[in-house]
């Protein structure tokens, strides 16, 4: 199922890559800019401890405090809060956080729905039944109301870094289960009844070596896709959580969210350093993995992509396996009714 | 456009339709009416099972609520007369009965019912849901026929940038600058809240809490434009959420059926080319942005709670985050049912409409 018949190299067949290889124009600009942030994002989480002049939690140096709610001047370049802490640091220092909750929401959530989806689409019959009503229940629920309730039970409202980003990722991930299930599930669904199962089944592979070998490598097409969109959805998630006081307290770690919420006062007062930087950070950040996801998600459809070079990249040949892949944006509450 | 004329016109529909599953034949618009009414109480039964034990997991709500602010001794004594201190599948039982009844219990910080809390602030909530949607339409669905017909050219490019903008930017920050750029420093609208007439639009006989319709029935016009210079930036930023959404989603399905066959008919017998778009192609696309627009109504209603936050739009979701912040649990669980009831039951409405319109829907 590679993009690529050809006997390609390896790497030409990798996701982004062979995605980059068959942009063109337009769209090709679109994932240049969102990899270029992406790219911009982790780097500034990487390399946090040395870009940031402060620390996170940090109101004051060998000259004493900062001053609350300084304009951006010489030593603070982007001003510092109401609460004295450096603007620019927390920014900086935002980064881990956020990717720290995207890694481990991501990895949770494909995980959990990738070995639900397997067995919900290949044992079929009442089990299918009773997982697929409860993703869609979940599904139809407004996920931030849900990452509300999660947090409440994991952490009960503010917690330290790790319990606040782990609790943050969880709430996440049982947001992402279904989309990751449904995916899996209807991919595994049509693999089932491929002739190369059947074989497997002949030769006497047991059922998980079926799922794990035969039918996971082939279901995981359209992973990296709802990976990049999920990981901007998760950072809006734990921006709103912050916002609304269910995110991580300031002394453990810099969220943005939180920074936003105690910028809202400032904003009325006309002071908008406090806010402005860390919503252009979540703007940027998501911009750019949404870039990615959406430039990955047009080139897998031939109805959208870029038309030049007709007979280059065989045409037919895509369209048929587009038709099978799922709509990502736009799909509907599905009726289970069989 | 005419490389794309051999795309099957089945596909354009894809949304509404269900991948990977059989698709079942002459099964009357009743019957699909009736399945789809059914399948709403299953989906309700698991969430509020779900929403249940998972609050529960954490102790009890009086403990959560006022733990360090009484003795223990009192305490348990309000847990004992709440009957928090008995088997948890009892109380669930016991939940599930009221909630049959339509009470969604109590809350504790104000000790007002849940659905009185609905009543009194739900209507705050509805009223910005429908501005943010007229919002959304305005600029989601020509936009996104703009798009469709420049695509791939500098409009298009310009347009799909805005609409990841729209999705990219949080609801609480788009607020943040409308606030900084309209309030603070042109100073034209109001920072928060609904209106500065409250007095006269809650004095009114049998008033709506719809205050845009409040204010037309009594007639005065200072009132009328009071209450939409304050929608307003709510309503821009919570619309512009579903704006991006539908801008895309036009612009996608748009695309499809420029290229279908009965738009190179119409256009080979001499049609304008803008009612080529705004009829022949965008009509049938329409079907998956309705299906679409039931998902939409959670994205409004979560999206709700960080807009009435942020504008201190006196809603339920503005009421949820104080209860969220006064750790009223009771009070949390309550809305949160209640919103997915709402939510539950716009699908089902938009999932019928799906189904007026196109029969192929009803499989």
């Amino acid at each position: 199922m590679s993009n690529n018949q050809n006997k390609s190299a390896m790497w030409k067949r990798l996701p982004i890559i062979s995605h980059y290889r068959k942009a063109v124009g337009l769209q090709k600009g679109m994932l240049v800019i969102g990899l270029f942030l992406s790219g911009l994002f982790v780097l500034t989480a990487a390399f946090a401890p040395l870009i940031a002049p402060f620390g996170y939690a940090q109101s004051a140096d060998e000259e004493g405090r900062f001053g609350a709610q300084e304009a951006p001047n010489a030593e603070h370049i982007w001003g510092t809060t109401v609460g004295g802490y450096d603007v620019f640091s927390r920014v900086v220092w935002g980064t881990q956080t956020a990717l720290m909750v995207i890694v481990a929401a991501v990895v949770l959530s494909i995980f959990a729905g990738v070995i639900l989806g397997l067995l919900s689409g290949y044992i079929g019959g009442w089990l299918d039944k009773v997982i697929v009503v409860i993703a869609d229940a979940i599904y139809a629920f407004p996920a931030l109301l849900l990452a509300i309730v999660m947090a409440i039970v994991i952490s009960g409202g503010q917690s330290s870094m790790f319990g606040g980003i782990m609790a943050a990722a969880i709430s996440i991930t049982v947001v992402f289960i279904p989309q990751y299930f449904r995916v899996i599930r209807a991919e595994t669904i049509r693999l089932k009844a491929e002739p190369f199962v059947e074989s497997a089944k002949v030769v006497g592979a047991s059922n998980v070596r079926i799922m794990a070998r035969h039918i996971f490598r082939n279901a995981t097409r359209t992973l990296p896709l709802i990976f990049t969109l999920n990981a901007s959805e998760a950072i809006l998630t734990l921006a709103g959580l912050g916002f609304l006081g269910f995110g991580i307290e300031p002394t453990a770690a810099a969220e943005w969210g939180y920074d936003l919420n105690r910028a809202m006062a400032d904003a009325t007062s006309g002071i908008w350093w406090t806010g402005v930087f860390p919503g252009l950070a979540i703007v940027l950040t998501v911009l750019g993995l949404t870039l990615v996801g959406e430039s990955m998600n047009d080139l897998n459809d031939p109805r959208i992509r870029g038309r030049k070079r007709a007979g280059k990249n065989g045409k037919s040949r895509e369209s048929t396996e587009a038709a099978s892949a799922p709509a990502v944006h736009g799909t509907g509450m599905e009726i289970t009714n069989e | 456009m005419t490389s794309m004329i051999d795309t099957p016109e089945g596909q354009t529909m894809e949304p509404a339709a269900t991948p990977g599953k059989p698709k079942k034949q002459g099964l009357g618009l009743g019957r699909y009416i009736l399945i789809r009414f059914l399948l709403i109480f299953p989906t309700i039964f698991i969430l509020v099972t779900m929403v249940f034990f998972l609050m529960r997991i954490t102790g009890d709500p009086i403990t959560a609520a006022l733990a360090g602010r009484l003795p223990p001794d009192a305490l348990a004594e309000r847990i004992a007369a709440a009957g928090y201190d008995r088997p948890i599948i009892v109380q669930y039982f016991e939940y599930l009965g009221n909630l049959i009844r339509g009470d969604f219990g109590t809350t504790l910080s104000d000790n007002t019912p849940v659905t009185q809390v609905l009543v009194n602030y739900g209507s705050a909530t509805l009223e910005l849901a429908i501005f943010a949607l007229i919002v959304a339409f305005l600029i989601g669905i020509p936009f996104g026929m703009i798009s469709a017909y420049k695509r791939d050219r500098l409009p298009d490019a310009f347009l799909r940038v805005f609409a990841i903008l729209c999705y990219a930017t949080p609801i609480f920050f788009a607020g943040l600058l409308l606030k900084l750029v309209f309030s603070v420093w042109l100073g034209w609208l109001p920072v928060a809240g609904r209106t500065n007439y409250t007095a006269e639009l809650e004095g009114l006989r049998a008033p709506t809490g719809l205050y845009l319709l409040d204010a037309l029935r009594a007639g005065n016009g200072t009132i009328i434009v009071d209450v939409l210079e304050h929608a307003a930036l709510p309503a821009i930023a919570l619309g512009l959420l579903t704006a991006g959404v539908f801008l895309r989603l036009v612009r996608t399905n748009v695309i499809g059926t420029l290229g279908a066959q009965y738009v190179e008919a119409g256009r080979s017998r001499g049609v304008s080319e803008y009612r080529l778009v705004t009829k022949h192609a965008y009509k049938p696309a329409l079907i998956p942005i309705i299906t679409v627009m039931g998902l939409q109504m959670a994205l409004l209603m979560g999206g709700a709670v960080l807009t009435e936050t942020t504008f201190e739009w006196k809603g339920l979701g503005f009421k949820l985050a104080e209860y969220l912040t006064a750790r009223d649990f009771v009070a949390v669980q309550g809305i949160v049912m209640l919103l997915a009831v709402i939510v539950a039951l716009t699908n089902f409405i938009v999932d019928i409409i799906a189904a007026l319109i196109d029969p192929r829907v009803r499989y």
